[in-house]
C-alpha cells in the first residue's frame, strides 16, 4: 500500500509539470504578442501603440529573455499564487477567479453528486432485473442521456422552467453560506443539466460492472451460504462492482469542468466558465491561461485522490 | 474433357468474386437481423450522409437565404408550416433547409478529425506500445498531462488562439481525442505485441515498422473501426458546443451548435422552434453513431458478448 502511493504521487509530479508546460505553450501559438495585445487592451488598434512602447513593455515582462527562462518565472510566479494581472480588467487574475472558482467547484461537486445517486441504483436494478421492462427503460434512458448535448438539454431546461410552468430563479447570485436555499435554487437545474450526460454514462457503466461480477463464482457461494439476496447485491456483487465506475467517475470529472463552461453560460452562474467566455471575447489570454491552469490542476488531484482510493478500496492493490 | 475444364476453371475464377459480394451482402443482413438498433444506427449514419450530399438540391431554399414572400414580407419567426416545415429563424432563413445544410459542416468536421485524428492517434498507440521503454514513457506521461484538460477547454483556448474558423475547428478536437485513443490502442497492442506471429514475423527478419503496419495494426482494424465511430458523434457534439458557445465556426456557417446561439439568447420566447429543431438533429445523429458504435463492438469484440450495456 505504501509503496502504490509513494509510486503513484511520483508520477503526479511529472504529470502536473507536463501539464504546466502544455498550458504555457498554449500562450505561444497566439498570433502576435502578449506585450501588443496588453498595449492595445483586447482591441485591434495598432495605431495607438509606438514601437518604442512595445519594446519596453517587453523588456518589462521578459519577453525578450529566451522561452525557458520566461517558463521558469511563469512557474515561480504560480507557485508562490501569483496568476498574473488581467490584460482586460487590469486586476490580479486571482482576485477576478477566486469567488467564481468556488462557485464552479460547488456546481460539479453538485452536478456528481447527483449523477451517482440516481445512477447507480439504477444501474444495479438494471443489472439484477436484466432483460426485464425495467432494464430495458434505464438502458434506453442512458442510451437518450450520452446522446443528449449538454447545451440543447440545458437551453430547453430554460425555456421549459421560463416558459412553461413560469419558474425562474431568485436573481441575483447567493453564496451558499450566506442563503443556502436561494443557493441551492439557483444551482439546482445547473447542476443537473450537467449531471445528466454523466448519470447516463455511470449507470452504464455500473449495469455492464455489475452483470460482470454477478457471474463469479463468490456470487453463487454467497447464495449457497444461505444470505439474503439483499445482501448478496449489495455486499458482494456492489461493493466489487463499483471499482470501476470509481474510476471512470474521476476520468469524467475532467469532462464535468469542461461541461461546466456550456451550462454556465446558458443558465448565467457567475462562475469561471462564464469568464472564461468572457476572457476569450476580450482576448485575455492571462486570464484564459489561469483559468486552464487551474482546470487542469483540479483535474488531475481528482485523479490523484480516486487512484489512491482505489488502493484503499481494493486489497489486490493494497498487498501487491 | 477440355470444354470441362475450361468450364470448371471459369466457375473457379467467379466463384470468390460471387462469394465475396454474396458473403458482404449476408453479413450485413445478419447483423441487422443480431443487432436492431445497431441497423437503426447504421441507417441513421446513412441518412446523414445522403442528406450532406444532396442538401441543395433537397433544400427548398439556400442556407443563407433571407426569404422574402411575395407580398415583401420576410418570414421572422414564423412557426413551422406547409411553406416551412421546421419554421424560420430569426432573420427569415428556412430552418429545414440550414438544418440540411449543416448536415454537410457536421459531417465535414466530424469526418475531418476523426479521419486525420484517429488513423495518427491509432498509429502513435500502436508505436508507443511496440516502441516500449522509455520512449512509451514519455508519451504516455504527455497524454496524462493532455487528460487533465478537458477536450472542450482545450479546444477553445485553441479556438481562441487561433481565430474561429472550421480548420482550427477541426485542429482542436483532433487533439481533444488524442487521451483515450492513444491509450486504447496501446493497451491492445501490449498484448497483441506478444502473439506468436509476431515473434515468427521478427525471426524471419521483418522490420519494426513492417511489423507494425503490417501485422500489428490490421489485427487492431476492429477497435479502429468502433472508435472512429463513437467518435464521430463525440467530434459533432464538440464542434456543436464551440459554435454554440459563438467561437466555432463563423456565424454566416449553417452549423448546427451555431443555430443554437441565437435561440439562447432571449430569442427562445419568441421563436422556440429555433431551438429545438437544430438540437434535435444533433441528438439523432450522435445516438445513431452511438447505436452503431455499440453494436460494433458487441459484434467484433467477444470479451464483451452479452454483457453489453
Amino acid at each position: 500500500m505504501r509503496e502504490y502511493t509513494i509510486r503513484r504521487l511520483a508520477l503526479f509530479l511529472p504529470t502536473i509539470i507536463l501539464a504546466t508546460m502544455l498550458v504555457f505553450a498554449l500562450f505561444w501559438i497566439v498570433p502576435g504578442d502578449a506585450a501588443y495585445m496588453i498595449l492595445t487592451g483586447g482591441d485591434d488598434d495598432a495605431g495607438k501603440v509606438s514601437l518604442e512602447q512595445l519594446e519596453q513593455l517587453k523588456e518589462e515582462l521578459g519577453l525578450n529573455r529566451p522561452i525557458y527562462s520566461q517558463y521558469g518565472h511563469w512557474l515561480w510566479d504560480i507557485m508562490r499564487g501569483d496568476l498574473g494581472t488581467s490584460i482586460w480588467y487590469k486586476v490580479p487574475v486571482w482576485d477576478e477567479l477566486e469567488n467564481r472558482f468556488y462557485v464552479t467547484i460547488e456546481l460539479a461537486i453538485m452536478a456528481i453528486v447527483m449523477a451517482m445517486v440516481v445512477a447507480v441504483p439504477l444501474g444495479v436494478i438494471s443489472a439484477v432485473k436484466q432483460d426485464t421492462w425495467g432494464d430495458y427503460a434505464s438502458r434506453i434512458f442512458a442510451l437518450i442521456g450520452i446522446a443528449l448535448p449538454t447545451f440543447w438539454l440545458g437551453i430547453l431546461m430554460v425555456y421549459g422552467l421560463a416558459y412553461i410552468f413560469n419558474w425562474l430563479p431568485p436573481l441575483g447570485y447567493a453564496k451558499i453560506w450566506d442563503e443556502p436555499f436561494t443557493n441551492l435554487q439557483q444551482l439546482f437545474f445547473p447542476a443537473l443539466a450537467l449531471a445528466f450526460h454523466d448519470l447516463a454514462f455511470t449507470s452504464r457503466v455500473t449495469r455492464s460492472s455489475m452483470l460482470e461480477v454477478m457471474r463469479e463464482d463468490y456470487m453463487r457461494t454467497a447464495r449457497a451460504k444461505g444470505l439474503k439476496e439483499l445482501v448478496v447485491v449489495g455486499r458482494h456483487a456492489l461493493k466489487n462492482a463499483l471499482l470501476p465506475v470509481v474510476t471512470i467517475s474521476g476520468y469524467q470529472f475532467g469532462r464535468l469542468l469542461g461541461g461546466v463552461i456550456i451550462v454556465e453560460s446558458i443558465f448565467v452562474v457567475p462562475g469561471m466558465g462564464t469568464l472564461l467566455i468572457d476572457s476569450i471575447t476580450h482576448r485575455d489570454f492571462v486570464v484564459l491561461q489561469g483559468i486552464i491552469l487551474i482546470i487542469a490542476a483540479v483535474t488531475l488531484l481528482v485523479n490523484l485522490i480516486i487512484d489512491l482510493l482505489y488502493g484503499v478500496l481494493d486489497p489486490r492493490i493494497r498487498y501487491s | 474433357m477440355l470444354d470441362q475444364t475450361g468450364e470448371a476453371v471459369l466457375v473457379k475464377e467467379q466463384s470468390p468474386w460471387l462469394s465475396a459480394s454474396g458473403q458482404i451482402s449476408k453479413n450485413i443482413l445478419n447483423f441487422c437481423r443480431r443487432k436492431p438498433l445497431g441497423a437503426i444506427g447504421g441507417s441513421v449514419v446513412l441518412v446523414l450522409a445522403f442528406v450532406a450530399l444532396v442538401a441543395p438540391v433537397l433544400a427548398p431554399y439556400g442556407d443563407r437565404e433571407i426569404i422574402r414572400e411575395e407580398s415583401g414580407k420576410v418570414p421572422v419567426y414564423h412557426s413551422p408550416s406547409y411553406d416551412y416545415w421546421l419554421g424560420t429563424d430569426h432573420v427569415g432563413r428556412d430552418t429545414l433547409s440550414r438544418v440540411m445544410y449543416g448536415a454537410r459542416i457536421s459531417l465535414y468536421v466530424g469526418g475531418m478529425s476523426v479521419g486525420i485524428g484517429i488513423t495518427g492517434f491509432f498509429l502513435l498507440g500502436v508505436f508507443s506500445a511496440y516502441a516500449g521503454g522509455k520512449v512509451d514513457l514519455v508519451i504516455q506521461r504527455i497524454i496524462d498531462a493532455k487528460m487533465a484538460l478537458p477536450g472542450l477547454v482545450i479546444a477553445l483556448a485553441i479556438v481562441a488562439a487561433l481565430g474561429s474558423s472550421l480548420n482550427n475547428v477541426i485542429l482542436a478536437i483532433i487533439i481533444g481525442l488524442a487521451p483515450a485513443v492513444v491509450r486504447t490502442v496501446r493497451s491492445q497492442v501490449l498484448s497483441l505485441k506478444e502473439m506468436d506471429y509476431v515473434l515468427a514475423a521478427r525471426a524471419v527478419g521483418a522490420s519494426p515498422a513492417r511489423i507494425m503496419i503490417r501485422h500489428i495494426a490490421p489485427n487492431c482494424f476492429a477497435t479502429y473501426l468502433i472508435l472512429a465511430t463513437y467518435y464521430l458523434g463525440f467530434a459533432i457534439i464538440l464542434e456543436a458546443s464551440l459554435s454554440f458557445l459563438g467561437v466555432g465556426s463563423p456565424p454566416d456557417v449553417p452549423s448546427w451548435g451555431g443555430m443554437l446561439t441565437m435561440a439562447s439568447q432571449a430569442h427562445i420566447k419568441t421563436g422556440p422552434y429555433t431551438a429545438i429543431f437544430p438540437g434535435l438533429a444533433i441528438f439523432i445523429v450522435v445516438l445513431g453513431f452511438n447505436l452503431l458504435g455499440d453494436a460494433l463492438r458487441d459484434v467484433f469484440d467477444p470479451r464483451l458478448r452479452g454483457t453489453g450495456s
